[in-house]
């Protein structure tokens, strides 16, 4: 048979367009998977000196976090913990939205207004430690 | 039927009507292994820890913005809700911490096994309590 030699594959009633439509651009799902596991591992150490620094600035002034803001060291970690933290957040609550959110315009809706709130609460959290240590 | 794939999920019942086959997990007629719990938790764990960075933006926001308005997020924070907040977000911290973790030795292909993915499953549970107890003692001892 002159068939014998293609690859294996179902007849059905369906151009190719209309059967990749929906299902999303090729490679985009590993990258997402990639860059979840990327900030997760940043994640790891930035959490664990985010909660020694948070011990011991408990009951602090205002006063008190400018100073501490001001070293350059506590600034970088905060500004990584904070995009790491926030982009880590934007990929996890897109999987959630993905699995539990079914109605098309919904779901555009509910991703597009997570996505925004996850920038809005990045931006305002990056400007409050440049204001605080700059 | 809006897509072809859900050709796949429909099926004959035993009368021979047409229903669509139950998605799994059956959560609902499963008992709940510690594995089970565990996953779900994690994406409860996570989703809490998203509205918990609101609690973080407040605070660095009002740090930024003046003494005054700092003193409120401190006095909020001080409050019986403000500590509730902070301690389940202590422990839904610890947990994510250490389930990410369990998930990373699992990314790297390790871990799967039937004694030690319960094991790790419990290692995870026991690590949570033991840190979220003791970061309490410490932050009200120096608080």
């Amino acid at each position: 048979m002159s068939d014998s030699n293609k690859a294996p594959h179902v007849d059905m009633l369906r151009s190719p367009l209309g059967r990749a439509r929906g299902l999303g651009a090729a490679h985009a799902g590993s990258h997402h998977w990639w860059v979840q596991r990327l900030t997760a591992v940043a994640l790891v150490p930035l959490t664990v000196w985010f909660i020694f620094a948070v011990l011991g600035h408990l009951g602090a002034s205002q006063a008190d976090m400018m100073a501490w803001m001001g070293s350059p060291i506590t600034m970088v970690l905060m500004l990584a913990l904070i995009i790491a933290t926030f982009h880590h957040l934007q990929l996890g609550l897109q999987t959630v939205i993905e699995d539990y959110v079914h109605e098309d315009g919904t779901r555009l809706f509910a991703m597009l207004a997570m996505k925004a709130a996850c920038v809005l609460l990045a931006l305002a959290c990056i400007i409050s430690v440049l204001r605080l240590g700059l | 039927m809006r897509d072809v794939r859900d050709a796949l999920m429909v099926a004959r019942n035993t009368d021979g009507k047409l229903v669509r086959r139950p998605l799994s997990p059956h959560i609902q007629v499963y008992r709940w292994p510690i594995s089970m719990a565990l996953s779900i938790l994690h994406r409860a764990s996570g989703v809490a820890l998203g509205v918990g960075t609101l609690l973080m933006t407040w605070w660095l926001v009002a740090a930024a913005t003046s003494p005054a308005a700092f003193d409120t997020a401190q006095w909020f924070i001080a409050s019986p809700l403000g500590l509730l907040c902070l301690f389940g977000w202590t422990g839904a911290l610890m947990f994510h911490f250490f389930s990410g973790i369990r998930h990373l030795i699992w990314d790297l292909g390790h871990g799967f096994e039937s004694p030690a993915y319960n094991n790790s499953a419990w290692a995870v549970v026991i690590a949570t309590v033991v840190t979220t107890v003791l970061i309490w003692v410490v932050g009200l001892a120096v608080w």
